[in-house]
């Protein structure tokens, strides 16, 4: 047989081994979870449970993985996502529209990530910094405004609410979502010109300038496209809940950040996987249930979270280091 | 017909002048090699003419237009046909050939996603014809780490010719070269001329500079301190006025 007609060719497996590296290891933490409780994932209700809470960190963690191929960090997207929930809550009660609502939490979003990259590009502040300090800014903000309070809505009777939180064919709509963004996400990425432009930004920023790329652009557009998709992170999450409260979007930023790491994103920039992060979505989203299941304490998962993360980097580091 | 032409550039950053009343001229079908000690402002001189940095004072015409420069950018020069092969090489070593090639230039649909097949065809086209590539190993595919340093310079170079440029600007191409790949650089050299087409070689090694440039161009400490024509001046006299004119006073 022709070498290059097997499915695992060297040429396929240098291209894929990471993709392969972590569907095995999601495998092995699956079938480690079968084994332990077999009740609850060898029914499908877990699998469609996780379906309506995964895509939460999966969506923000899209975002976090064009930013980390651009070669910075987002740290402000928990607090964007409260913080963008919060204007749709008030507007709402304000005007009764959930389309004016919509437009103006994912438009509070935008504005964020704009200050993000403009203090980033223009200023020359690090990305670290920047979001570090954007996350506590606007999480004081909106609890100055909210005053502590929590938003209850009237949208479960809302054409809206079918598609952001409603069942389609049986599975959760945020699911969809999830799924339908990955898509779009992975072509502009590696298939439109802006999606490469942040590659190479990441990857060499000075070769980029040199072949007459506005890297501040690609910088700012990026940093509003994460913030625009934490904000709608936050609209499935006020959809799901039917509620806005203060604490919205606290405990995704490790979450979110471990998934990308464990779906092979490189933290260097220039090498991104989207494919990584919504298989990193799952698997991070599914730990927490899986250790409570199998009877351990709550002490347990951020031990497996970094025995998980630490693990997933090594394996990545080492197979594209193989020749 | 003068293809660039600088009168009286001067380039400023911060306090420090890189360069003073710069006069410099490169014609339609010429090679002229720019020389000078680390410093010198042959960087800044190039940078100026290939739209990364603009100039402070001064004029400058390319294809006898007359230059803006605030409006002046690398894709204007792009436009005009003036390619670069940076010392650095400007490429970015974790993205496969055939996008590196296309950077800036990408073949897009309307919506601006890439024709990725077209692409890749032309790139394996630049690859066996103007790289040297044999078909073996590197394809467009291939991450530009995984080549060796010719084979990245010649990336850089396929790049540059690819474009069919009425300028190409060489910024130190034989750096950490092997004796065959910089003979394979001097080839590509000598090749540009042969098609009608101007190149500024830079570069310290006056050996390599010398057998394939009309005229040369010294410059230091910002100024041209010393202009030669290949006819007038044997490479051993060259290489002492060099030492002379770039010796530090005191």
């Amino acid at each position: 047989m022709n070498s290059d007609s097997k499915l695992l060719s060297k040429k396929n497996y240098d291209k894929y081994k990471t993709q392969i590296g972590l569907i095995g290891i999601s495998a092995i933490v699956l079938i480690l979870f079968m084994i332990t409780s077999p009740k609850v994932f060898l029914s499908p209700r877990i699998y469609k449970s996780f379906l309506s809470t995964v895509p939460f960190v999966g969506i923000m963690a899209l975002g976090l993985t064009m930013i980390l191929a651009m070669g910075e960090i987002d740290l402000s997207f928990p607090s964007v996502m409260a913080l963008s929930g919060f204007v749709f809550a008030i507007t709402l009660k304000s005007t009764g529209s959930i389309f004016i609502a919509l437009i103006a939490c994912i438009s509070t979003g935008a504005v964020v990530g704009l200050f993000n990259g403009l203090l980033v590009t223009k200023i020359g502040i690090p990305s670290i910094i920047v979001t570090i300090g954007m996350q506590f800014f606007i999480r004081g903000f909106s609890n100055i405004l909210s005053q502590g309070r929590a938003y209850p809505m009237a949208l479960s009777d809302s054409f809206f609410y079918k598609i952001f939180a409603g069942d389609i064919l049986g599975l959760p709509s945020q699911s969809y979502w999830l799924i339908g963004l990955g898509i779009f996400l992975w072509f502009i990425l590696f298939r439109h010109k802006f999606g490469e432009h942040i590659l190479f930004t990441g990857d060499n920023e000075d070769a980029t300038k040199m072949m007459g790329i506005n890297v501040d652009k690609v910088k700012i557009a990026t940093f509003v496209l994460m913030a625009v998709l934490a904000s709608f992170a936050g609209v499935l999450d006020i959809f799901r809940m039917r509620t806005w409260w203060p604490t919205m979007g606290e405990g995704y930023l490790m979450m979110v950040v471990a998934t990308v790491f464990v779906g092979g994103t490189s933290m260097h920039g220039g090498d991104a996987t989207i494919f990584g992060t919504l298989i990193g979505a799952f698997l991070i989203g599914s730990l927490e249930a899986g250790i409570v299941a199998a009877g351990l304490s709550g002490f347990w998962t951020r031990f497996i979270y970094g025995l998980l993360i630490i693990t997933a980097v090594t394996l990545h580091t080492v197979l594209k280091n193989q020749r | 017909m003068s293809l660039v032409s600088m009168k009286n550039i001067h380039k400023h950053y911060g306090g420090v002048t890189a360069l003073r009343d710069i006069n410099f001229e490169v014609g339609s079908n010429e090679v002229v090699g720019v020389m000078g000690d680390n410093g010198a402002g042959k960087s800044t001189l190039i940078k100026i003419i290939t739209g990364l940095h603009p100039f402070d004072k001064g004029e400058m015409y390319i294809k006898d237009q007359k230059i803006n420069p605030r409006k002046y950018s690398v894709k204007k020069a792009h436009e005009i046909g003036i390619e670069t092969v940076y010392q650095e090489q400007a490429l970015a070593e974790k993205q496969s050939l055939w996008r590196n090639i296309f950077l800036g230039r990408q073949k897009t649909n309307k919506l601006g996603f890439i024709k990725v097949k077209e692409e890749k065809e032309e790139t394996n086209e630049i690859m066996r014809e103007l790289m040297g590539f044999t078909g073996i190993g590197a394809n467009p595919d291939s991450n530009i780490k995984t080549l060796s340093g010719g084979e990245k310079q010649g990336v850089a170079i396929g790049r540059a010719m690819h474009f069919d440029a009425d300028l190409v600007i060489l910024d130190e191409p034989t750096m950490a070269l092997s004796l065959q790949e910089v003979e394979k650089v001097l080839n590509f050299i000598r090749d540009i001329k042969k098609r009608g087409k101007a190149c500024i070689y830079i570069s310290h090694n006056v050996a390599n500079v010398y057998p394939v440039s009309d005229r040369f161009v010294v410059l230091d400490r910002g100024e041209i301190v010393g202009r030669y024509e290949r006819e007038k001046i044997s490479l051993e006299n060259l290489n002492k006025e060099l030492i002379e004119l770039t010796k530090v006073e005191g």
